[in-house]
Formats: structure tokens, C-alpha cells, sequence
């Protein structure tokens, strides 16, 4: 193998007495993707922050094309040439494309040299196919656009090794095989290329190698990723082997969930248009279709959060007369949001508060105004056990737990009242196989005991896996619905674009 | 070289030990000041405490001084829990004043009176917190600048009617007619001004903790403070909760005018506070918003007020000293702050 570009030579790093990387050796060399694997809170960010130097290494050293250098700052990571795109962006919205990227750029004598700055823009946009219009501000992007912006802004500053975190937990499938392209392109002109992601077949198809992370230290090593099955991958990551739950067959009940004509307007995205579908009880229904065409609406009109302006909604055959919160849920409705951290969790507070919260005025958790603290603890405490959460306890800062312990607490906040109906949002965006694997099968569990359930998601493998029936959604429509029986990724895929109508 | 680095954990020493290294700070900060106007740091200090704090008359007076700067610091610690950035105690007390001396005035039985005082002042003050609060949920409007900005409006106001139609006619001052003797709160130590309402300002700062972590309430406000977002998916009419803990802070604030009037001054005049609403920014500040931490926060506060005149008299250093300790205490513990999610680490160059 040729000289590596950047190797990291027994990195360790705790936080308090967890060890989040042991001894961790890695490199990668000019032109050469590697995958980083693990499971959630295997040690993949940390290792990767402490190569961009917002982490020091307790031990450990870091060498740049064969001399060690000292990294203690991102300014001194992309000095020796590293770039990071992080899970979540770091751009200033208000800001168009290209002042994002002259950010923390000298300029000459004082003043930003935008005309530079353009023809750079350019270049790259040339070799990698990765273009932006310069003038758009942020906040106008997509998110597909913004992390394009991000890895734009990373070879702006002359990056040598690209480091993306998670990159295609954010991306519709349609894009992902965008940024491949780029992500070879880029690696075709001698760029190292670190790439995270729990998405098995994804890094079978992208990545040269691989490195897998199991609990802090390297567990394992893959050298020809193209050829080693999934199942060999999650066995390195989780230590054991990975089965895929059991679908037995239902027979579906009367309906728990109906929404008939439903439109919606005043919503940022695409507004509902005339949507009707119902969901029977032991049943799953699985929501397709390209982001943004009117899923969040569906997911909020459902949740209660938005009201429609047309149309009716009749949970466990009552009809909702009001929309908000507290009285779908009343109705029996659970909900687990798309967005953990901003919408379903209070990161700041003890998990606990965030596990009681949608129910904390009920008389399970409250007396006449008075919070039931023993009652909280004991509820969180309960639930932290049969959900298997790893956290040190209830108290801990919610904020603290990794992503699969997060959603594990939002199932296990709405599970345990026992709703007729669950609607839910890309229920395993970022989760590692194992954990994925525990939400499906509580899903069926559910199901099995007679809860209908709506899985709104992207991940048609997913989809077809959980569902009964698939709906499609197309510019607020239901495009068409398809029996689990008769549909395939090919058929979804081409209702998703408008292409075909009911089947 | 030096670089702040994110810390991945806290100490729980370190958040008890933040505020007193903050009034440390300021405290040698401030030394060199009292160098500058010509008098010895040890000697000043010195003074400082043996007025503030030196004999049992002191600590009464230094308590009747904490008294509505446990109220404002409460009112503020509340509002800032819901991130309600209520600016306007200062206003919301001067209106609690006015109320209660109006009411005050009134010829009926003592203790009534003083019941109705409170009520009229803690329903006064939460009036006028009700209108940052309003044009927020209703037209998005920044609530630190309406609520300051009110803060002159009523200052004005207050001084408009005690020139005008409420003067006092018997006195050649602008001052209100003063409330009635029997509504005089009774004082509790013979001799010193301490007086009843001290000990109910004692009193709401434990309660205020029970509502805060004790109530539905306080949780709705814990969360919606946290993240409105989830908040609101989790059920929480959040606008309900900044109104409601806008209405709670107000009325604090309205009590603390509510208690110079019935204790400290009998009467209205424009001087009736020396900025205690903005000081309970501090004191909040300095409490890390915890109800409880509010008394001592408070109490320092007090001291340095205190202390501060005497020290003046006897040093010949500016009794502004005093605002300036406690604007520096307020600058450190902004920067003690920092410490909490960051640490200094050396690294090489
Ligand atoms: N700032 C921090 N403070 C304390 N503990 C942390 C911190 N960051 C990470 N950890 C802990 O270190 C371990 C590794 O976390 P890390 O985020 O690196 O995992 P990961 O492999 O990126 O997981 P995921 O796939 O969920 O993103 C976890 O146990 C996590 O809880
Ligand atoms: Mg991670």
C-alpha cells in the first residue's frame, strides 16, 4: 500500500469513566475511502472529532502524511489538511453560499476576495459535479444542498482527507447516488475519504476498506467490503449475529385510524391535498415518497400539531374535534416525532422529565397540579430497564445518551400506555443494526397485540420489510396504495416520481 | 498558549464554588478601584462588613435591604426559567409600590390592609408584566427591549402623579400622602426596620422552589424554557406558560414595591428604589436562577449596598462603589459561566 496520508497510532480518549476510543490505530491513504462502522456509542464521533482537534487524545498520535503533528483546534486540522462534515452542519443561515465559504478566509488586504472566491466555487463545482448557486442564502438550501455546501467548504480550505459523519442519515435515496459520485470523483483525484454510516449495503458499495469500532476499540477489520456480506459486518460490529425479526402473517382488524379529505395550508413544505387514508388495527402502514412532499404535514395534521383546514380525522372511531397534542393522544393516539433531539427530547433536562412529558398533567404522574416525583423516577426507571437503555439512570441529562438510546426512550414513552394508533417518522434514522432491529420488532410486537401503526419513512427496504400496505405520496397526495404483497422497490420508486397512479 | 476546551462533564463543586469565585473576583477587582480614590483596600473592606454585617442592628438592616431583592431576584429567576426575559422589574415594582400606598391609604382595619396592599401590588406588578409578555406570544415582539422600555413609562407615570394630582399636600416634596399608621407592616426587632414583610420575602424564596420543581407548573416552565419545540409537542400550550409565569414574576416584583411601601418608606417617592428591580438581574444571575440561591445571592448584594455608604463615609471612596461591585460580580459570573461547558487547557505551540 502507498504511504498513508493520515494514520492515527493508539488513540485513547474517556469521558469520565466511560472509554469512548482504546488504543485505536487507523489510516488512510491518498485516493482511498475507508469506512468507519460501529454500533451507536461504539466511538466513531469521537475518534473523528479528536482527528479534527476538538478533542485531545489522552494518548495517542496523529501523523500527516508520515510526520506527527500536534492538532488542537479545528484551525490547526484544516492547516494540515482535514475536513469534516459534521452531523450537523455548521453554517450561518442568513448567509448565501459563498460568504459561507469566504468565512475565516483571509482576504487580500483586509477585504474578502469574492471574485477569487467564485472561480474556486467554480472549479470545483466543475471537477466533482458538485455545483450551488454562490448567491443563495442558506437558509433557502435543502439539506442535501447544505451538506453538498459543507463538503464544498472543506475543499475550499484545500482539504486532503474528507471526514462525513453519518452523511447519508439526512439524504433521500435519490441523492445518496449523487454524492457517491462526488465522493468517487473526489477520491479519484487522490483525496482520502472517511465515511460513517450504519447503512451496510452503503458501505459495501462506496467504501475501499473498513475499520469497525466495538465499544472503543477496533474489533475488527474488512479489507474487501464489496465482497463480505452485511451479515458479516454486523457480526464485527455487535459481536453476534444480527437476525431479522419474523413477519407473521395478521389478519387486520376494524379501523383505528381514518382521515378523510384531509387539507392542509399555512405549513412550511408541501400542503395536504384532499388526503384520505385509514389504518386497521394489527396493522402496519407504510407512508413512501421523496421527502418533502408532504409528509411533514401528514406526520403534524396526525400528532395534532397542525389542524387542517378541510377534512375530518376519526381516531379509534372518534372523531378528533379538536387538534392539538393532548387530545389526540387522549384518543389513544403515540407519537414518535422525526426529529429526537429537537423535537422530542428536552436535552437539558433528566431524561426522566423528557419520558413523562406529553403525560405529565395525567393522574399517573400529577395530583392537582402537584408533580409525583417518586412516580416519575419509578416510570423512567422501569422503562430504562425493559427498553434496555443505556444510561447511568434516570437523572442523567437527556442530552447525553446516543441516538439509539434516545429513540429507545421515545418508544418506550408512548408504549407504555398501550395507543390504538402509532404514527411515527423515520423511526431508525441513525440507528446501528441492532437497534434498528429492537424498534422493528417492538413495532410487530404492537402489532401483533392489535395497535394499528402509520411508519412514515425513506428507507423502502424498510418499509416493504414492516408494512402491510404501502401509501405513496406525491405533491401532497396519495399517489397510490400498494398491497405488501405486490410492492417492490421498483414499483414504489416510480409512483414516488408521479409516474404511475392507483394500482 | 492557552485554548478553552469543552468539557464533557461538570463537577458538582465547581457549580456551588462559581458564585463566590465570581464575588471573589469582583471583590479584588474592585480593590484596585478603592487604591485609585485613595484609600487602603484592607481598611475599606474592612469597613464594608463591620456596617453591613458587624452587629445584630447591621444584619437587620442589611436584611431589610435583601428584602426586595429577594423578591426581584425570585421574579427574575422565575421568568428566565421560561426564558421570559422580563427586563421590567424595576417597573413592575414601582407599579406594586404605587398600588399598594393607594390602597394603603384607605382607612380600615390594619391587618385587611395589608392583605389588600399585597394583593393590589402583586396584581399591579403582574399587569404590567403582562404586557412585554402579550405582545410577544401575540405579535412576536422582543420581550427585553418592551420590557424595559416600560420600565421609564412607569417611572414617568410614577413621577407625573406624585408632582401632580397625588402630591402629598401637606409636604413641599414630590412624595404621595403616606398609608395609613395601622397599615405600617409591624416591626419585629424593637428599634431596627425589620420589619414583616423581610420574613415573607424569606419565605416565597423556598415556595417559588416548590413551585418550580415541585408543580406541573414549574415543569411546564422548566421544559418550555429548555425547548419550546418539544414543549409544544409534548402537549404544552407554551403561550399559556409565558403568560402565567409572566403574571408569577410580575406579581413577585410587585410585592417587593409592595414591601418598601408597607415597610421601609410608608409612602411613594421617586426615589423609592435604587434600581432593585435591575439589581435582582444580578441576584437571579449570581443564583444561577435556582429559587433558592436567590436569599444568599440577595444578602450579598444587600451587604455590598450597605456597607458600601458606610464605607463611603468613613474612606471618603464614592459609595458608586457598590454598583460597581456589583456590575463586575454580575461580568464574572458571566465569565464563571463559561467555565461550566469549558475548561482552560495548555497546549504546546
Ligand atoms: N461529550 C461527551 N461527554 C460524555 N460522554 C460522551 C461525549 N461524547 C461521547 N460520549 C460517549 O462516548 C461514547 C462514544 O460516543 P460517540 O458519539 O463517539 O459514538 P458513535 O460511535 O459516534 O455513535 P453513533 O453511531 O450513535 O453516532 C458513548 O458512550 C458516548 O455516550
Ligand atoms: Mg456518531
Amino acid at each position: 500500500m502507498s504511504a498513508s496520508l493520515i494514520e492515527m497510532r493508539g488513540i485513547t480518549k474517556s469521558f469520565g469513566a466511560v472509554k469512548a476510543n482504546e488504543a485505536v490505530d487507523l489510516s488512510v491513504a491518498p485516493g482511498e475511502i475507508l469506512g468507519l462502522l460501529g454500533e451507536n456509542g461504539a466511538g466513531k464521533t469521537t475518534l473523528m472529532n479528536v482527528l479534527f482537534g476538538a478533542y485531545a487524545p489522552d494518548a495517542g498520535q496523529i501523523l500527516v502524511e508520515g510526520r506527527p503533528v500536534g492538532i488542537h483546534s479545528s484551525a490547526d486540522a484544516l492547516a494540515a489538511g482535514i475536513g469534516m462534515v459534521h452531523q450537523h452542519f455548521h453554517l450561518a443561515p442568513r448567509l448565501t453560499v459563498l460568504e459561507n465559504l469566504l468565512i475565516g478566509i483571509p482576504g487580500k488586504s483586509g477585504r474578502i476576495d469574492r471574485a477569487g472566491g467564485l472561480a474556486r466555487l467554480k472549479e470545483i463545482g466543475r471537477q466533482h459535479g458538485l455545483s450551488l448557486d454562490p448567491a443563495l442564502p442558506v437558509s433557502a438550501l435543502s439539506v442535501g444542498e447544505q451538506q453538498r455546501l459543507e463538503i464544498i467548504k472543506a475543499l475550499f480550505r484545500g482539504a486532503k482527507l474528507l471526514i462525513l459523519d453519518e452523511p447519508t442519515a439526512v439524504l433521500a435515496p435519490s441523492e445518496v447516488d449523487g454524492l457517491f459520485a462526488a465522493l468517487r470523483s473526489m477520491a479519484g483525484q487522490g483525496l482520502g475519504i472517511i465515511f460513517i454510516s450504519h447503512k451496510l449495503n452503503e458501505v459495501r458499495a462506496l467504501t475501499h476498506r473498513c475499520v469497525v469500532l466495538r465499544h472503543g476499540k477496533v474489533a475488527g477489520r474488512v479489507d474487501d467490503p464489496a465482497n463480505t456480506t452485511s451479515s458479516e459486518m454486523a457480526r464485527l460490529m455487535c459481536g453476534h449475529e444480527i437476525v431479522p425479526p419474523t413477519k407473521v402473517a395478521s389478519t387486520p382488524g376494524g379501523s383505528v385510524l381514518l382521515l378523510d379529505r384531509i387539507s392542509t395550508s399555512g405549513h412550511a413544505g408541501t400542503p395536504l391535498r384532499e388526503v384520505s387514508l385509514f389504518v386497521r388495527s394489527g396493522e402496519i402502514l407504510g407512508i413512501a415518497g421523496v421527502s418533502g412532499n408532504g409528509q411533514r404535514a401528514l406526520a403534524d395534521v396526525i400528532s395534532g400539531m397542525l389542524p387542517p383546514k378541510t377534512g375530518t380525522m376519526t381516531i379509534a372511531g372518534k372523531a378528533v374535534a379538536q387538534f392539538s397534542p393532548r387530545s389526540v393522544q387522549a384518543l389513544g393516539l403515540g407519537r414518535i416525532p422525526e426529529d429526537r433531539m429537537t423535537t422530542g427530547l428536552v436535552t437539558n433536562l433528566p431524561l426522566a422529565d423528557s419520558m413523562v412529558l406529553p403525560r405529565i398533567g395525567t393522574e399517573a404522574f400529577s395530583r392537582k397540579g402537584l408533580l409525583n416525583p417518586s412516580a416519575i423516577r419509578a416510570f423512567a426507571e422501569t422503562q430504562i430497564k425493559a427498553y434496555d437503555i443505556r444510561c447511568p439512570g434516570p437523572m442523567v441529562r437527556a442530552g447525553a445518551l446516543s441516538g439509539g438510546n434516545l429513540q429507545k426512550a421515545l418508544l418506550a414513552r408512548e408504549l407504555a400506555f398501550d395507543p390504538k394508533v402509532l404514527i411515527v417518522s423515520q423511526p431508525t434514522r441513525g440507528l446501528d443494526i441492532g437497534a434498528a432491529r429492537f424498534i422493528h420488532e417492538k413495532f410487530l410486537a404492537m402489532r401483533a397485540k392489535g395497535c394499528g401503526i402509520v411508519v412514515i419513512g425513506e428507507d423502502l427496504e424498510e418499509l416493504l420489510m414492516l408494512s402491510d400496505r404501502i401509501a405513496v405520496m406525491y405533491e401532497g397526495r396519495i399517489a397510490g396504495t400498494l398491497a405488501g404483497a405486490e410492492a417492490t422497490v421498483a414499483r414504489l420508486g416510480l409512483m414516488m416520481t408521479g409516474a404511475e397512479g392507483r394500482a | 498558549m492557552f485554548r478553552l476546551e469543552a468539557r464533557t462533564s461538570t463537577p458538582a463543586w465547581f457549580n456551588l464554588a462559581l458564585p463566590l469565585l465570581a464575588i471573589g473576583a469582583a471583590l479584588v477587582l474592585c480593590s484596585g478601584l478603592i487604591a485609585v480614590a485613595g484609600a487602603g483596600v484592607i481598611e475599606a473592606y474592612g469597613v464594608m462588613l463591620s456596617a453591613s454585617l458587624g452587629d445584630s442592628y447591621a444584619i437587620t438592616e442589611t436584611l431589610v435591604r435583601a428584602a426586595p431583592m429577594i423578591l426581584t431576584g425570585l421574579a427574575v429567576a422565575v421568568a428566565f426559567r421560561a426564558k421570559f426575559w422580563n427586563i421590567g422589574a424595576e417597573g413592575q415594582l414601582l407599579a406594586g409600590a404605587v398600588a399598594s400606598c393607594f390602597v394603603g391609604a384607605i382607612p380600615m382595619p390594619g391587618t385587611l390592609a395589608m392583605l389588600l396592599m399585597a394583593l393590589a401590588g402583586a396584581a399591579a406588578g403582574a399587569a404590567v408584566a403582562l404586557v412585554p409578555a402579550t405582545l410577544r406570544v401575540k405579535f412576536k415582539v422582543d420581550d427585553v427591549v418592551s420590557s424595559l422600555l416600560l420600565n421609564s413609562v412607569i417611572y414617568y407615570a410614577l413621577m407625573a402623579l406624585i408632582e401632580g394630582p397625588w402630591k402629598d399636600s401637606f409636604s413641599g416634596y414630590p412624595i404621595s400622602p403616606p398609608i395609613e399608621d395601622s397599615a405600617n407592616f409591624p416591626v419585629l426587632v424593637e428599634g431596627t426596620r425589620l420589619h414583616l414583610g423581610v420574613v415573607a420575602a424569606l419565605i416565597a424564596a423556598p415556595l417559588v422552589w416548590f413551585l418550580i420543581a415541585r408543580t406541573t407548573l414549574g415543569f411546564r416552565i422548566r421544559v418550555t424554557g429548555e425547548n419550546p419545540e418539544a414543549a409544544r409537542y409534548g402537549g404544552i400550550n407554551v403561550q399559556r406558560v409565558l403568560i402565567s409565569t409572566a403574571l408569577l414574576s410580575g406579581a413577585l416584583a410587585g410585592l417587593a414595591g409592595v414591601g418598601e411601601v408597607g415597610g421601609v418608606h410608608f409612602q411613594v417617592m421617586s426615589d423609592i428604589s435604587p434600581g432593585y428591580g435591575y439589581s435582582g438581574i444580578v441576584v437571579a444571575m449570581l443564583a444561577r436562577l435556582n429559587p433558592l440561591g436567590v436569599v444568599p445571592a440577595a444578602l450579598f448584594l444587600a451587604a455590598v449596598m450597605t456597607g458600601a455608604e458606610a464605607m463611603s463615609r468613613a474612606t471618603g471612596v464614592p459609595a458608586f462603589l457598590s454598583d460597581v461591585i456589583q456590575g463586575t460580580a454580575l461580568l464574572a459570573m458571566l465569565v464563571a459561566l463559561l467555565f461550566t461547558a469549558y475548561r482552560i487547557r495548555r497546549v504546546a505551540t
